[in-house]
């Protein structure tokens, strides 16, 4: 038995579908959902865990994408838009993982390492050019 | 000794020799003074960042039958219209009608006039929407319709307060967040902001307004434009270095420039939770090397230049006029100060980078005779203070 936990992400015409149905009857795999956004007429996600055999997981995989359903597997939300982006440094104090960072000071640009991010949208408040959104916040 | 007629004439002709004025400091330490003050024909400078007064007139053409405008929105913001028929200005900071403002605290202002801004340069198409009480010429009394920059006849920004030469560090020492132009002020003095360019800034190059006067022509946004006055609260007679440097906000300059001609990637609308909207600007302005005395200015360096901190959770709203302390550019930019024994983050509002990328731009459109140089006809004001308000109770 293993566990993956994935986000999911769901282009407009891919929501509507039973998705869970599928991965539950078809794949014999368990589900556990910790966030989801699902709207008829919007783009969608769902971050979830998946506990099934390698083998159906990877069944499941195939089924997703032949869904039109993007995996994250990074289970990243956030976007940094760095066109958007004019590295004024606001977000550097605000940030708690050190994600957003300037780390050659005689440049002073803003970088972004996905891989140190928390999701913790901190960063989604404090920047006054709009340069981060991200799927888990509908204000945007 | 070199004149304006001198540089032009060699910029033109594609000989000039620009730096920015980064390169500047060390071409100097290394030719000396008197070498390097015959080679440099223009120093570049540039600052990009938040600056509130800010904003355009425009002529949006004729309807048919006419109109005179009595009051108009473009985006549902607001736009000043006690100007002739189809004449309007549209300030940076204007809200958004029906904007919560901060009725809910601290306010989001996703979007105000300065973001209607940004999307005229981006070429995007904005809603019009004008109304007039109707005159027997002017008879039409309302018009809803769309406008890009291409439709407008003019499209002059005027900006009565950019390039401050100099500028506070915010911090908030009181016990909750204050939300600012700043940003957000974490309590107790957990973070500091600065706003400055620091090295590169055009004043902080120029302290004394030698070159930098009325009619000089500068780099708007990508445009070509001039200084038309000095700008609103220009205080030239303030605390100064040795070295002539303000050690706080000091001199202003108000800007035009023809927005059809300007790069979006310049003109940015910012949204400042709690505070609410304002323009980002990118300006370059070149410094003609006339003389030794003004290459030795521009060779000021960001350890030499101080800028006062300010506490935003009462000596600013309180107009007290106290600092807490003063740190200069070097210190700021590393990211970290410390403040009785008390090491303390520091971020800015304004780009460090986006100002040497105008710089450099401005520097190769002079290289390739593209940006001429203009003499100013007027000096700004030197020994100018700014006055406070008199609250009159009774009359």
């Amino acid at each position: 038995m293993t566990t993956r936990k994935y986000l999911l992400q769901f282009p407009e015409k891919a929501v509507g579908k039973p998705l869970i149905y599928h991965l539950a009857k078809d794949y014999d795999l368990m589900v556990n959902i910790f966030r989801a956004k699902i709207d008829p007429d919007d783009t969608g996600y769902m971050v979830l865990d998946i506990s099934g055999t390698d083998e159906n997981i990877k069944r499941a995989a195939l089924f997703f994408k032949e869904n039109g359903i993007i995996i994250n597997e990074k289970m990243n939300g956030l976007t940094w838009d760095k066109e958007r982006c004019v590295s004024c440094g606001n977000c550097i104090t605000h940030c708690p993982s050190n994600a957003l960072a300037i780390t050659d000071r005689s440049t002073m640009e803003v970088s972004f390492n996905d891989e140190k991010c928390i999701e913790c949208m901190n960063c989604i408040s404090h920047c006054p050019f709009n340069a981060c959104s991200s799927i888990f916040n509908n204000t945007k | 000794m070199k004149t304006y007629e001198e540089i032009n004439q060699k910029i033109k002709s594609g000989d000039a020799v620009v730096m920015n004025a980064e390169e500047i400091i060390n071409y100097v330490e290394q030719k000396g003074l008197t070498k390097a003050a015959e080679e440099v024909d223009v120093v570049t400078t540039a600052t990009f960042g938040p600056m509130c007064s800010s904003g355009c007139f425009i002529n949006f053409g004729q309807s048919s039958p006419k109109i005179r405008i009595t009051e108009a929105w473009l985006d549902d913001v607001p736009i000043y219209s006690g100007l002739a028929a189809v004449d309007a200005y549209l300030g940076a900071t204007q809200l958004r009608q029906n904007d919560p403002a901060n009725m809910y605290y601290p306010g989001d202002f996703r979007f105000g006039g300065a973001h209607v801004i940004e999307k005229l340069i981006r070429g995007e198409q904005v809603q019009l929407f004008a109304l007039s009480y109707g005159t027997d010429e002017y008879p039409t009394k309302e018009i809803r319709t769309y406008v890009t920059l291409d439709d407008l006849n003019q499209s002059q920004m005027v900006n009565p307060r950019n390039c401050y030469q100099n500028y506070n560090i915010a911090t908030n020492t009181s016990d909750r967040s204050i939300y600012t132009y700043f940003g957000h002020l974490k309590p107790k003095m957990q973070n500091l902001v600065y706003c400055s360019a620091g090295q590169l800034s055009p004043l902080l190059n120029d302290p004394l307004y030698t070159t930098i006067g009325i009619g000089t022509k500068v780099w708007l946004a990508g445009a070509q434009g001039h200084v038309y006055a000095e700008g609103t609260q220009h205080s030239s007679d303030c605390n100064r270095s040795e070295n002539g440097v303000p050690r706080e906000g000091a001199g202003t300059l108000s800007l035009t420039a023809d927005m059809k001609e300007m790069d979006p990637e310049f003109v940015r609308g910012v949204s400042f939770k709690g505070y609410g909207v304002s323009l980002a600007l990118g300006i370059g302005i070149p410094i003609p090397i006339l003389n030794e005395d003004i290459l030795k200015q521009t060779t000021v360096r960001d350890k030499d230049i101080y800028a006062q901190l300010i506490d935003y959770a009462t000596d600013y709203p309180n107009a007290t006029g106290k600092s807490l302390a003063e740190f200069n550019y070097e210190e700021l930019k590393s990211g970290e100060v410390s403040y009785r024994g008390k090491k303390i983050e520091v971020s800015s509002i304004s780009s460090y980078s986006k100002a040497v990328k105008i710089a450099n731009r401005l520097k190769d459109e002079i290289q390739n005779g593209s940006f001429t140089l203009a003499e100013p006809y007027k000096k700004l004001p030197p020994k100018s203070s700014t006055k406070s308000m008199k609250i009159i109770n009774e009359k």
